[in-house]
């Protein structure tokens, strides 16, 4: 294809990469094929379902309705990056997994995300805080009954180890794991 | 041969119990063989659930090989239409493009099927749907191969679609969607295949039987009610979209990633198509991200493995969300009509059911649904005379199959809504008519099979009503809009807004019926790994989600005494395990497993016995293994696994079966089709803007009973997920179609729940156990989604007053608007 294209730096999970892609390039297809980093999902393509959900300075956005190149600059984290960097699962991460908060796991990345941000504004939510909180996205297989538990359970697990918790994006992800 | 994306076998992590949300008003039975951590009846976590909370779990659409090449798929933008030719030159000459295969190109069968092999791997002579298979690519990149899909020209002569199921069933002037002298199959002989209709199924007991008119049987009964009703179509919806890798092997066969529910039956339908022995087509199944039905048919499956041997390189397929729609079947939308007639006390006397279900351009499952929607379409009630007639019919529409609860969802949408009526009628209350009329153990169906396993159908409906209330909305004070229906939308201050309660109970088959040979293979290893035991569990069944993987793991455990257990990726390496369908897996693969572990027990004590180990003085000795340890009832601890096994392994490979199961008399309907039956009943609270249309569920409590739990917290997911499928059905999720093409294929306008739609769920269990089965055990996963959808309904009427006889309800159907 003759299409013009543009090298890119995208600072992931604290790991600068660089990658030659078209200005069309989305966020999503950039991490997926480009970058490899297949733990971001793509469920909808447009802005719906939130299995996309990654988070950009902190803030959860879906990588399905932004470009790579406009992502330049600033800090992503996924999936693949919330665990401290000894490996310690993130809170959120070990309460849907003791929770049952997922089946088939396809929106989980998403949830993760979402519930990781919400958390650190929020330590203490209440269960209807919780619910609003994964509002915006969709699981297929859990009626979400175990979602809202997990995120209950993650703000505990926190609140018990606070130190342990790995900040989620941002500067604070500086030298993070390369 | 270079692997993709290793898949690790999982290890099964040390269990720790999370707190269980089931109660279980009923002890469980002792474990059968020992108490091991983490096995039958525990919540140990999931094995998979660390990689997919890591990201690191490789979903059939993350597979990944660095020469691979990119599949796409060139479909017919005509419901109905004759394919005159078709030129690939132009998309052939493209620079990036490998491959652009046609028709022509199927190097075997040219057509495939999950019951019945009607559908052709790529289109000839005819196009049946919008989005049927035509020409498919092979390029360097995804989007290379999709602009070469628009240079493929195919000259269509456009037909006139059939669209209406109703005509197709009973119209004799009706086009047919597959016309006399297409070489297909013959059908079978007791389905009564005619014109458009795929199958036809009656059902006659007592009076009808005898060959009574309704108008005689009618004569019998002090009151009547009738109901015509409409079901549409519902998408199973799942996240993770239709994907898979094939990789072309030096002898000359392929490897194939796949995400599906049953590998055997792809494989049995790719090969033929490829012209390959069965043993050359071998498939690991690839991370699954959701099912429900999708994906018991083919998708890109052929297609991929054709454009891998053809370019000698890997090719990967990926669907997006729109191409999803058109590339999977969905549930089938339906037409009925339901008459009931009932003594003045409340006591059914004949029921009558007429249900016409939209198969869509090809057979898929519809003979199967329509067993199941004649044999249980009048749901779990005792009715001295019943006529049921069931039609499964193909038209231009989107094909249909299997998704959760398939022919028994629609039809209990209807009886139940039949029996709310029934009980206005008679001002009776909705749950005391259906427990007047309940069946139980010992009662027969309408096909005249005796229910032989507990059936507390009564018991069942009156914990539902029991169960505690939401709370009222306050009638003063504040107002909480997110409590309201329409949400922060703040359609409402609460003016308009009325509360109603409805029930729903269903009846649903658990594995497979009418006399398939139902069965599940699984090996299972037992060795020393670092001086401790180990077990492996190796079955091609598929994880969809549901756990089986979990439970796969707690049957060894509670079997063979053993802690540390893996569980092998499922492929074909091993024996057909069945589809992870009909919520047969517990029952069918945990039975193999099960079985399987048993002979390696057998063996084990063998080796104790030949050891020497159990004395002369002890011959009838009761050996047991826990903790690792070959144990005695009399004596405790006889010898350690580590030391009575040394380097050697005990590997054993079972096939389990349920009882048999037989057809349905063709013409009376009559025949013990099933093999066990699961019950869930609900109770829904809503509250309605009787203005806008607008309903919020406030409650959705279930009762149901699963024999015996193996995982609770798994358990009360499949529970929670069923009943907002439900949910979905009842009140937004719906595929538009109209002249045969589906009009919202996106998830912006294809609604399914999110957490605000749906309510929290209270969950009682009951183990009332069957003794046919494993452990007492019944599957779990479709009976919510039959009950759920009727009990939401019911509370909309309740609330509103409005007849509601289609699902999903739409805004002016509670408004009472009339729609052309
Ligand atoms: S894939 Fe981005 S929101 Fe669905
Ligand atoms: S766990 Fe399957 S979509 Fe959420």
């Amino acid at each position: 294809m003759t299409e013009q294209t543009h090298e890119i730096r995208l600072h992931v999970n604290g790991v600068p990469h660089t990658a030659t892609v078209p200005a069309r390039r989305l966020l999503s297809d950039c991490l997926r094929h480009d970058l490899g980093l297949t733990g971001t999902h793509v469920g909808c393509e447009h802005g719906v379902c939130g299995a996309c959900t990654v988070r950009l300075d902190g803030l959860p956005v879906r990588s399905c309705l932004m470009f790579a190149v406009s992502a330049q600059g600033h800090e992503i984290t996924t999936v693949e990056g919330m665990a401290a960097p000894d490996g310690t699962p993130h809170p959120v991460q070990r309460a849907f997994r003791e929770c049952h908060g997922l089946q088939c796991g396809f929106c989980t990345p998403g949830f993760l995300a979402v519930v990781a941000a919400f958390l650190e504004e929020n330590p203490d939510p209440t269960e209807e805080q919780a619910r609003e909180a994964v509002g915006g996205n969709l699981c297929r297989c859990t009626g979400y009954q175990n979602i809202v538990r997990s995120v209950l359970r993650a703000a505990e697990l926190a609140r018990e180890h606070p130190g342990a918790e790995p900040p989620g994006a941002g500067a604070a992800a500086e030298g993070g794991r390369a | 041969m270079t692997t993709p994306t290793p898949r690790t076998p999982v290890p099964v992590h040390s269990p720790r119990e999370a707190p269980s949300p089931v109660h279980s008003p009923r002890e469980a039975p002792p474990s059968p063989a020992s108490s091991t951590p983490g096995g039958v009846g525990s919540s140990p976590r999931r094995p998979d659930g660390t990689l997919k909370v890591t990201g690191e779990f490789a979903y059939s659409s993350d597979m990944w090989m660095d020469d691979m090449l990119w599949g796409a798929t060139l479909r017919s933008p005509h419901p109905h239409a004759r394919i005159r030719g078709i030129d690939v030159t132009g998309a052939v000459r493209m620079p990036g493009v490998h491959a652009v295969l046609t028709h022509e190109d199927v190097p075997g069968e040219k057509r495939y099927g999950l019951e019945y092999r009607d559908q052709p791997v790529l289109a000839f002579g005819k196009v049946r749907y919008r989005g049927e298979p035509v020409a498919i690519v092979a390029a360097d990149h995804p989007e290379t191969a999709r602009r070469a899909l628009d240079r493929v020209r195919v000259d269509y002569e456009v037909l006139e679609p059939v669209s209406d199921p109703v005509r197709a069933a009973f119209d004799p002037d009706c086009p047919l969607v597959h016309e006399a002298g297409e070489d297909l199959p013959p059908a079978h002989p007791a389905h009564h295949r005619s014109g458009n209709r795929v199958r036809y199924q009656p059902v006659r007991t007592g009076a009808f039987a005898d060959g009574a008119t309704a108008a005689e049987v009618r004569a019998l009964a002090d009151v009547v009610v009738t109901g015509e009703y409409q079901v549409g179509m519902q998408d199973q919806a799942f996240l993770g979209p239709e994907s898979g890798l094939a990789v072309p092997a030096e002898d000359g066969g392929v490897d194939l990633h796949i995400a599906t529910q049953w590998l055997h039956v792809d494989q049995s339908q790719i090969a033929p198509c490829l012209g390959l022995p069965p043993e050359k087509v071998r498939l690991t199944l690839a991370g699954v991200g959701g099912a429900f039905g999708a994906r018991e048919d083919m998708s890109m499956q052929v297609h991929a493995c054709m454009l891998a041997l053809r370019t000698g390189r890997p090719v990967k397929i990926v669907y997006n969300r729109e191409e999803s729609f058109h590339g999977h079947v969905h549930r089938h939308p339906a037409r009925l009509r339901y008459e009931h007639g009932a003594t003045r006390d409340g006591r059914l006397v004949y029921a009558t059911a007429e249900i016409v279900l939209d198969g869509g351009a090809y057979a898929s499952t519809t003979a199967a649904v329509v067993g199941v929607a004649s044999s249980l379409g009048l749901g779990p009630y005792e009715i001295p005379h019943a006529r049921v007639d069931a039609y499964g019919v193909y038209t231009t529409n989107p094909p249909c199959g299997a998704m959760r609860g398939f022919g028994a969802v629609q039809a209990c949408f209807c009886y139940e809504s039949q029996l709310d009526r029934l009980a206005a009628e008679l001002g009776l209350h909705p749950v005391e008519l259906r427990i007047r009329n309940a069946m139980s153990e010992g009662s027969r169906t309408a096909t005249g099979q005796r229910v032989d396993m507990p059936l507390p159908m009564a018991d069942m409906l009156r914990r539902a009503r029991e169960m505690p209330m939401p709370p009222e909305r306050a009638a003063a004070g504040p107002v909480d809009v997110r409590a309201l229906p329409g949400g922060v939308a703040n359609t409402s201050r609460g003016e308009g807004v009325r509360r109603g309660v409805g029930y729903g109970v269903g009846l649903k088959n658990l594995c497979f019926s009418e006399g398939f040979d139902d069965y599940s293979t699984a090996r299972v290893r037992l060795e020393v790994v670092g001086g401790e035991p180990a077990v492996q569990v190796h079955t091609a069944a598929a994880e969809v989600g549901q756990g089986l993987v979990t439970i796969k793991g707690q049957i060894a455990r509670t079997e063979l005494g053993v802690e540390r257990v893996t569980v092998l990726p499922s492929d074909t390496r091993v024996g057909s395990a069945g589809s992870s369908s009909a919520s047969r897996q517990s029952y069918m693969t945990g039975g193999a497993v099960r079985a399987a572990c048993l002979a390696v027990r057998a063996r084990v004590f063998e080796l104790v016995r030949a050891a020497g180990l159990v004395g002369d003085d002890h011959p009838d000795e009761l050996l047991g293994l826990a903790g690792g340890k070959v144990v005695s009832g009399a004596r405790g601890v006889l010898v350690s696994l580590a030391d009575l096994l040394g380097a050697s392994a005990v590997e054993e490979t079972r096939e389990f079966r349920h009882r048999a199961t037989e057809m349905l008399d063709p013409t009376t309907g009559q025949g013990a089709s099933h093999t066990q039956f699961g019950m869930c009943v609900h109770r829904a609270v809503v509250d309605v803007d009787v203005d806008l249309g607008l309903v919020k569920v406030v409650a959705l409590d279930a009762v149901q009973d699963v024999g015996r739990v193996l995982h609770p917290q798994q358990l009360a997911g499949q529970i929670q997920g069923g009943s907002a499928q439900g949910l979905g059905l009842a009140l937004m999720e719906e595929i538009q179609v109209s002249g045969s093409v589906i009009r919202n294929p996106s998830f912006t306008d294809y609604l399914i729940p999110t957490i605000l739609d749906v309510p929290p769920m209270r969950i009682e269990v009951l183990e009332h156990p069957d003794p046919h089965a494993p452990y007492g055990l019944r599957g779990a996963g479709e009976p919510p989604t039959l009950s759920s959808t009727p009990a939401i309904v019911a509370a909309v009427r309740a609330a509103t007053g409005r007849p509601l006889s289609r699902i999903p309800v739409r805004p002016e159907d509670i408004v009472g608007i009339e729609r052309d």
